[in-house]
Formats: structure tokens, sequence, C-alpha cells
């Protein structure tokens, strides 16, 4: 009997009957008796001070039990670094109700907390404040005078700042024959997964020193960046406090932080001795990190020819007036293109707004959107088609690190795209293709993104009852990490899928980094593939003890793991079932807990991403300026596709993701007041199904055995990269105009 | 939010008297406005008088000829009635423009009538708001205006107090239709034209319509034509559903052949309510249908029009959108 072995098979979200059927509990779903909850009152103002907070109304009601504000918080950690989290930029983090001064608008400066949710909202809402109000800054464009380098810190050394100017971009660029230049300016998005952040601290009394023991049920994309920063803003001991986030509601970077609701309740509970919830409300949602407004210039020069020879890439994106967040926005273009003479920058302007934070392909969306609209733009100007033109400038190596790609299939998904979405078929010509009053415009560009890969720890476990529990402290935001890491384990172990659970989300598990940037399936993957190994080895040596074992002259080289069986590779007869091993005992069960490791020495001579070709199809009504996507096609190389179902719901929500960025997502400040004013979903604009119609995606086959053992390059991020700028280069197809500000609105192609 | 008391209404009479006992109530049908601004405290009654259980959720057929509209049906059971579907379907696609599927089965005709504004200042208690705090300013006219009017602004002594849009899809078509809206109220029946029941902000912009305090809708009634041989609802937004119209256009012909003898438009998006110009309309009668004559009446259907920034946009479009609706009434594309 062969071995079904489950990698590369569309398996089912494991987690998906849970989710549909309620089973599935989130952070603001736990429950235990006399439950305090927490309502966040937050500024209305930017900047100024809290000249006084009257609470006394609110306090008055029966059931109120506090507010917490600046004036009566507890003492609590004293300095920043307390505050730092997993994905802190440096400076000095926010921390709520510190003090009386406000550093931007909806900034949280009091926690009511009642007896139930809807008194403490109507409480909250009795809570005024009076403020000594300064003038903020909150616009981009009228500040970008004071764009600035950003500080340097730990984050850096996942943000690289851009390499130093490479040739002499001025000089080439005027001799260049074929030049285009243009400024992109992107508007502020909100990450808005459909869960609202919460925080459930269930409390136990205890006369240890922190006054009792916590378990803490957070939305959060990493329960060790959960604990980290709760143990240490309040001194609590790592064994009175566990985070527990078995399911996240959607992330996007969102969760990426602790968000103010786990230290308000953490908060609450610590100095009531008692179990606190805070929920946020949506409104509240567009009170904490954002992707950042940004202003890009771009300008690209060829040869006659349409070889490339001169390309800057320039960006200023905001950040707070505390702490300087970066992104990689500029890099891409000196890693897909060969120009001999680049020059990249990439500064930042502190604002009085809150810091961004990561958010879907953080960066590499932002500069590819606009670097591979200047890449079309040149074809066009040199007369040639937009994939020729990029097969023309293709790279096999990276040029900015000179490095050679891991592995770089972009050339097969150039072709597979094209072929799939009838690209031969254009005509070059912008305003050539219509149906009636539409416009009708072909446009395609080019996705990257690097596959990291971070250390984890897993625990593998064979039960006595022969089947398989193995965990990790890592999340899944929704992106399949249950269903993958299942079938890692069971295909590393030979045993069916049913008999094997993938637990997480628990600090009590063996820890792991916060889920982002498309690295948990290499992470996270590479240390359960490593735990099981190292459990393999094992069972191996107690079934070699075992009396009349078969295995008692045999190494380890000579088995396979197959059908919950130890088999002789050269003769299948001679086993060893998985429940005699760990009957064989002593009646308990058999645990390794493993850390899976990148292979620095073997990854750093190469550079590796995942790449993607995108080509879109719209239509823009000529007289009505509205634009509709009707078809998009991309074809991602990403490494081994461990599942291709779960696999291409992330490639598929990464390009409907990209039609709400390229015509949709803003977050629209006032500057009058330095605040987001769209905040409800009703009014910043996320593509709804009627805005999404045929969508196809490619896995392009790619083997890569540099990037990690399993050969995976992780897909969170690569289904959004290209779209933008896919659908932005159709837009200009169809109509002949060449938008440089997202979203493309209706009004821009009046 | 607030904390509220409530109380179901048995009858017509029961709610009424309800509401004339305790001014600061509000009847409450499908919600889907109402709550969400308790929850923003935007709206603070102190009581709700739910009137889901009085017998206003049928449709039924006019002495003369037209359909009358229960005030508690929904605008899903409205826009699917196959007596609206087939002899006003101009209403029908109205509707079914708005809001999303899960709304429109909760939303009540009544309540369509009755939803407030979508100015982002107006749900935002930390700015100014002359519609929800009478006095204190109007936020949009320098602010974030994209979604706000440009028709109908005007005050007696000029300055501008209020450019908030009402968002309702459903409205635009029922003052294409020239319904009638029947209320009761303390001191009886009586029937509002639809043309009268939405309001101007003038200097007063927190009053949205023209009912006076404790009256509630019972039926909006349809005349009998409902233009259902020329008709054109188009709706321009930012995305393709569940978003407010930037510019929408309910147009609504009779011909002769090619010569017009009747045409209504109606204009949403643009304006305080539904925004109508009979005599422009007069400008159509007895003109063959062309998009020559379908742009001369959009430049003075906007004749008038102020932009504030970001919506100065909606000049241009709002013409644009008028010329194609008459020409798809029309039939001429």
């Amino acid at each position: 009997m062969t071995q079904q072995t489950y990698i590369g098979k569309p398996i089912n979200r494991l987690d998906g009957l849970d989710k549909v059927t309620g089973k599935a509990k989130y952070a603001a779903e736990f429950d235990t008796p006399n439950l305090l909850h927490g309502y966040v009152v937050n500024s209305t103002i930017a900047k100024g001070k809290i000249k006084k907070i009257n609470t006394q109304d609110a306090l008055g009601l029966p059931g109120v039990i506090k507010v917490f504000t600046h004036e009566n918080r507890p003492k609590l950690a004293w300095f920043d670094m307390s505050y730092k989290d997993q994905d802190a930029p440096p400076g000095s983090p926010f921390r709520p109700l510190r003090d009386a001064k406000i550093r931007y608008s909806a900034q949280p400066i009091a926690l009511v907390i009642a007896e139930t949710f809807e008194l403490a909202r109507y409480a909250a809402s009795l809570v005024t404040v009076e403020y000594e109000e300064m003038a903020h800054q909150s616009d981009l464009e009228a500040n970008r005078h004071r764009a600035r380098k950003p500080a340097s810190g730990m984050a850096s050394l996942l943000k690289p700042p851009p390499p130093k100017p490479k040739g002499n971009f001025e000089a080439a660029f005027a001799a260049a024959p074929l030049q285009v230049t243009g400024e992109y300016v992107h508007a502020v998005e909100h990450h808005n997964p459909m869960e609202m952040f919460a925080t459930t601290v269930v409390y136990e009394k205890g006369r240890n020193k922190s006054g009792g023991k916590y378990t803490v049920y957070d939305k959060t994309q990493g329960v060790t960046n959960s604990i980290l920063y709760a143990a240490q803003v309040f001194d609590i001991p790592f064994k009175d406090i566990r985070v527990i986030s078995p399911y996240v509601g959607g992330g996007f970077g969102s969760g990426l932080r602790p968000q103010y609701q786990l230290f308000m309740a953490m908060m609450a509970a610590r100095e009531l001795k008692r179990s606190v919830k805070v929920v946020l409300t949506r409104q509240q949602m567009f009170s904490f990190g954002h992707r950042p407004a940004t202003i890009q210039t771009v300008a690209l020069g060829a040869s006659a020819e349409g070889d490339m020879t001169a390309l800057y890439h320039s960006a200023v994106g905001e950040t707070s007036q505390f702490e300087d967040y970066t992104e990689i926005v500029v890099n891409y273009g000196g890693m897909l293109y060969p120009p001999e003479n680049v020059t990249l920058d990439h500064q930042i302007v502190s604002l009085d707004v809150n810091t961004p934070l990561d958010m879907r392909a953080p960066g590499g969306v932002t500069g590819i959107s606009a670097l591979e609209c200047a890449v079309d733009e040149l074809a066009f100007k040199a007369g040639i088609d937009p994939v020729e033109f990029r097969l023309k400038n293709y790279t096999d190596r990276d040029p900015l690190a000179d490095l050679p790609y891991s592995s770089k299939e972009l050339r097969e998904c150039f072709r597979q795209g094209a072929e799939r979405f009838g690209w031969l078929k254009r005509n070059p010509e912008p305003r050539s293709m219509r149906d009636g009053h539409n416009l009708i415009g072909w446009g395609m560009a080019t996705g990257i993104w690097e596959a990291s890969q971070a250390a984890a720890r897993a625990e593998a476990v064979l039960l006595v009852n022969g089947k398989l529990r193995v965990s990790s402290a890592t999340a899944d935001i929704g992106t399949g990490t249950y269903t993958i890491m299942t079938q890692i384990a069971a295909d590393t172990l030979g045993m069916p899928l049913e008999d094997v659970t993938f637990k997480l989300g628990d600090t009590d598990m063996p820890a792991a980094p916060i889920e982002g940037g498309s690295w948990t399936a290499a992470t996270v993957g590479t240390a359960v593939k490593t735990v099981c190994e190292e459990l393999a080895k094992k069972l191996f040596k107690l079934a070699r003890k075992m009396p009349d074992s078969p295995f008692a002259s045999v190494s380890f080289n000579e088995v396979v793991f197959v059908n919950k069986m130890i088999q002789l590779k050269k003769d299948s007869l001679m086993a060893v079932a998985l429940q005699s091993v760990v009957d064989s005992n002593g009646g308990a069960a058999v645990r390794q807990i493993s850390t899976g490791l990148p292979n620095m020495l073997k990854q750093r001579k190469y550079t590796r991403s995942a790449h993607s070709a995108v080509f879109a199809e719209v239509t823009v009504d000529e007289d009505l300026g509205t634009v509709r996507v009707t078809r998009i096609v991309s074809a991602v190389a990403a490494g081994r596709i461990l599942n291709p179902k779960t696999a291409r719901s992330q490639i598929l929500g990464g390009m409907v993701w990209g039609i709400g960025k390229a015509l949709e997502e803003e977050s629209v400040i006032d500057h009058q007041f330095g605040r987001f004013m769209n905040h409800s979903l009703a009014e910043y604009h996320v593509a709804v199904n009627a805005d999404v119609h045929d969508l196809d995606v490619i896995f392009v086959d790619e083997h890569d055995d540099i990037v990690n053992p399993l050969g995976v390059k992780g897909l969170g991020e690569i289904g959004l990269v290209g779209v933008p700028a896919a659908i932005a280069n159709a837009v200009f197809h169809a109509t002949g105009k060449r938008i440089r500000q997202l979203p493309i609105t209706l009004d821009k192609l009046l | 939010m607030n904390s509220f008391a409530y109380t179901r209404a048995d009858g017509v009479t029961h709610a009424v008297s309800e509401r004339a006992d305790e001014p600061t109530a509000a009847f409450v049908a499908g919600g889907t406005n109402l709550i969400d601004l308790m929850k923003e405290n935007v709206a603070r009654p102190t009581r709700l008088i739910d009137i889901n259980r009085l017998p206003l959720a049928t449709i039924t057929d006019t002495e003369n000829g037209g359909l009358r509209l229960g005030a508690l049906v929904t605008n899903a059971d409205t826009a699917y009635n196959k007596k609206v579907a087939k002899n006003y379907p101009l209403l029908s696609e109205a509707i079914l423009a708005g809001a999303s599927a899960q709304l429109r089965n909760m939303a009540t005709d009544g309540g369509n009538l009755m939803q407030r504004t979508r100015c982002y200042y107006f749900y935002d208690l930390a700015t100014p708001c002359n519609k929800r705090e009478p006095g204190s300013g109007c936020s949009a006219i320098n602010g974030f205006n994209r979604i706000h009017a440009i028709l109908g602004t005007g005050t007696p002594t000029g300055e501008v107090q209020c450019i908030a849009t009402h968002p309702s899809d459903m409205c635009v078509a029922l003052a294409a239709l020239e319904a009638t809206v029947r209320v009761t109220g303390p001191d009886g029946d009586r029937t509002i034209p639809f043309a009268e029941f939405h309001r101007l902000p003038g200097d007063t912009p927190q009053l949205d319509n023209t009912l006076e305090a404790g009256e509630l809708i019972t039926a909006i009634d349809l005349p009998a034509n409902g233009f259902s041989k020329n008709y054109a609802y188009l709706k321009l937004r930012d995305r393709a559903s569940y978003a407010f119209a930037l510019v929408s256009v309910a147009a609504a012909l009779e011909l002769e052949g090619n010569t017009i003898t009747d045409a209504r438009i109606a204009l949403g998006g643009v304006a305080h309510k539904p925004w109508r110009r009979p005599e422009v309309e007069a400008m159509l009668h007895g003109k063959s249908v062309g998009n020559d004559v379908f742009q001369t009446v959009a430049d003075a259907l906007l004749d008038g029009a102020q932009g504030y920034g970001h919506n100065t946009f909606k000049l241009e479009l709002a013409k644009r959108a008028i010329v194609r609706a008459l020409s798809q009434a029309a039939k001429l594309n």
C-alpha cells in the first residue's frame, strides 16, 4: 500500500467548519463570571493637552466601577524599552494614559469600566474633556519640505534603508533617449479586518507578587508579542500570565503590534483584581496604525532600443511625532531591473498622527504600484509591448545586492499569465478597444516580495492513543496555518491527516514570532518539519529497544515513516506500528520540542523572493469615469505550494485587496481637525462582491532548496503587490490617461 | 449610546399618542439608520416606540389606479413586489441600487424617507455640525465634502449653513414619480406631496423634512402613471454596491413616437432633498429625443450649482449622468 501524502494537495481548511458554525471563538467571545467591561474614550483633537477631564457624571451611574485616566492610572514600567514590541519602529512607543498630552486625534484618553458593555459605553459618553489645543500638522504634501532620513534601530534589520547610489543616475538619465518622470501619491489606508480588536483578561486571585494569574484572550498576530508587552509593562512574571489567541478574524498587519485594548484590559484587571473585557468599535479601528500616505517620484531612462539605463525612485512617507515608521518602498526597481545607474531614497515626515503600521505588502505594494506604472510608461514610449519590455530588461541576478536569486521563475509567470489572459490579442494603442460607452483596457505589472524565514519553536507529541499533536505559538490569521502545518506534520511522520492535530495561538506552547511578512509557512513550517523529524528519531530509538525489534541492527537512514508505522525501506514487511512504540514507552506519550532555524550560511549567498505577473482588464465608462475590473490573471512563482486551495484563496484575497487599493481605499484625513473622517465601513470603501469579477490564479512550478527545507516562499503579500499597478496600467490603456494618484476614483477620469 | 425606554405600539393611535406624551421619543421600525445614530450618540431618544406590529405592511391598490405602499413594507418586499416591478420599475431599480440586500430586508419604506444624511461630520461628535448641533458651524464646507451637496444650499442671509445630502435612492424615484406621503399626527391625518416632504437646509438644517411634531408616516401613495416604458435610474458611486450616490438620476419620459410629451428628472446625491425643477422638465415637452436637447436640460438643471472643492467634480458628472439617464430612458443606446 502506498502512503497517502498531503503536501501539495488541496486539503480543505481544517478550521473551516468551526468558523462557519460559530464554534471558533474569538478574543471578544470568551466569557467568565463577574466579567467587567471597558469602553475607551478617544481624544477629539489632534494636538494639545488635556486641561480637565470630568468623570463624575460617569462615575455617578450605578454599575460604573471606575474611570481610568492619565490622572489616576497606576504606576507602570518607566522605560521605553518595556513598551517595545516585535514590530516596534525606532522611537518612543505610544503609552496609553501616560500623561495629559494629546499626540494624535482619536488617541485613547480614558477607560470606563462598568458591569455591562452598554453601561460602559453610555458612561463613556458622559466623560467630558477640556483641552488646550495646539496647532497640528497632518498634511504630508504641505510638510514634505521637512522630509528627513528615518532613525535606524532593530527594525532596520528587517527593513534595511535603500543602498547607496550606483553609477551616475543624473548623467545617465540626461543622456537617455527615452525618459519618463512621474510623481505618485497614495492615500492612507486602514487595515479594517472583520474582527474588531478585543482583549478578555480572565483574572484568578493569588497571593503572588503580581496579585494573581492572568489568562489573556487577545486579538493579535502573535501571542508571544502580546505576552512580552503585557509582562514588561505591568511587571508580571511569565509564569503568572498566559496569552491565548486561537482564531484571528483577519489581521493584514494590524495585529503585528499590541493594540491599546490589551493595555487597557490588563491595566484594569490588575488594578481592580477582576476579569475585564475591552472591545473596540469599528470607529476605533481607525484610531491606531495605518498604511502611511506617501509621495513618490520615479524617473527612468532607457536607450532608444528600450534598454533601461537609469533608475531613480524616491519616497516620502508620513510617521508620528514619536516613532520613525519605515518600510521598504524604493528598493524593488533595483532588484528587478538592470540599469547601471541607480539612485534610491526613502524619507519620512513627522506629523501629528499615530505611527503607521505594516499593512499587507507594506512598502512593496506602495513602491511597485509607482515603479510598475513608470515601467509601463517607458515601454509605451519605447513602442514595445509591456511584457516584451520586461523580458528585454529581465535580470537573473539581483543587481542591487549583486547576488543570484535562489530561484526566479518570473519569465514563466509572464509566459503562462499572458497565455491565460490572451495578451497576444492586445492592440497596443490606448483607447483602441471599446464596447459601447465603455473603453476597454489591458494592463500588466510585475510583483515581487521577499521570501523570509525566522526562527521558531514547535512541539510534537505522539500521544498514548497513537495520534500526533503538534503545536507552536504562532497565529492563523485566516491564511491556512492550521491546515498546512497539519499537512507538513502528517507527511513527515507518515500519518493520516485525521490522526494529526496542530494547535497554535497559546503562550504555553513553544514560541514563534509574529505572523507577518509572508514568513509563517517558511518559519513555523520548518519548525514543524524539524520537530517531527526529531520526534521520528526518538521514536526510532524506542522502536529499536523494543523486544524482538526488527530494527535492532538498522540505522535511522534505512527506515521510513509510513501508514502510522516505521518501516524498513527495503522490506516493507519489516515494520513497527507507532502505536506499539508509544505503548512500549511505559504508558507515556513521546514528546519532542525543537527549533527551526534559517540556514543563514546558505541563504545569505542569494536573494530570495517570490514573483508574480499580473494581467488586468478594465472597462472605463468614457463619459462617467466609472471603472470596473472585469478580469485579473495572476501568475505566481512562490516556491512550493503546500496547499493549492488555501494558497489560491490567499492570492484571490490579495487580488480583491488590489482592486480596493487601486480604485477605492482611502482614509481621508480632514486637516482642519487632523482627523480621519470616513471611519466606518459604509464610508471607507473596500471592494465588495459586486466589484469582483473574473479572478484567475496560476501557480508556476518553482523549485527552491535554498529558501528553507520546505522550499516555500510565502503567499501573504505577493497576491497583492502587482495588482494595483496592473489595474492602473489597464486604465491608461483604456483611456490614454495616466493616473498617478491612488485610489483612481471616477472624478480623476472625467 | 444613551439609555432609553422601550414601548411596543399596538396601533397607530397608540404610537402617535405615546410620541405626543414624550416629544423626545422616536419611532423605530427597521432601525437600520436610527440604531447606528444612537450608537454614535448622534440620536439620543429617551424612548423607542416600536411600530413594527402596526398593520402598515401591505401594498394595496388605490382608487385612482395607483398603489399604496404601507410604511412598514420592507424595501426588499417593495422592490420585488410584482405590481411595483411591473408598473413602477423605476422605483424597483432605485431601491435595489441602494444599501445592501441585508439592509433592504430590514429597512422599511417609511424609514427610507426618514434616513438621515451620511455627512461624515454629522456622524462624528468631535466635529462641529449645524445639522446635529445648530449654530456650531458646518465642518464640511471647508472640509472633506466629496459626497456633499452642490445645489440648494442657499440661505436667506446668504451664509451657507449645511451642505449635507439626503442619501436615499428610493426617494429620488418617489420624487420623480410624484408620490404622496400619508401621515397621522396628534391632529389627525394629512397627505404631503413628495416634493414638499423633504426640505432644503436654509437656516434650519437640523430639519430634514416637513413633518409636524409627532407625525407618523403610514403610507406612500404612488400615482397611476409609473412611466414603466421609458425610464432609467442611474447611480454613480465609488464602488459597485453598498455605497451612497455621488450623483444619481431618476429619469422618466412619456413618448409619442420620438416626441416627448411628459418628462420627470430627479437627482440624488446633489442636494438636501431629491432635486427637481419642473420648469426645466417642461423644456422637454414637445421636443424630439436627442442628446443635444438632453444636454440643454442638464445644463439648466445644474443652473446655480456650486462646488466646495472635493465635490466640484459633481457639477460636470451630474450633467453627464442626466444626459446618459435620459438617453437610456429614451432607449437611444
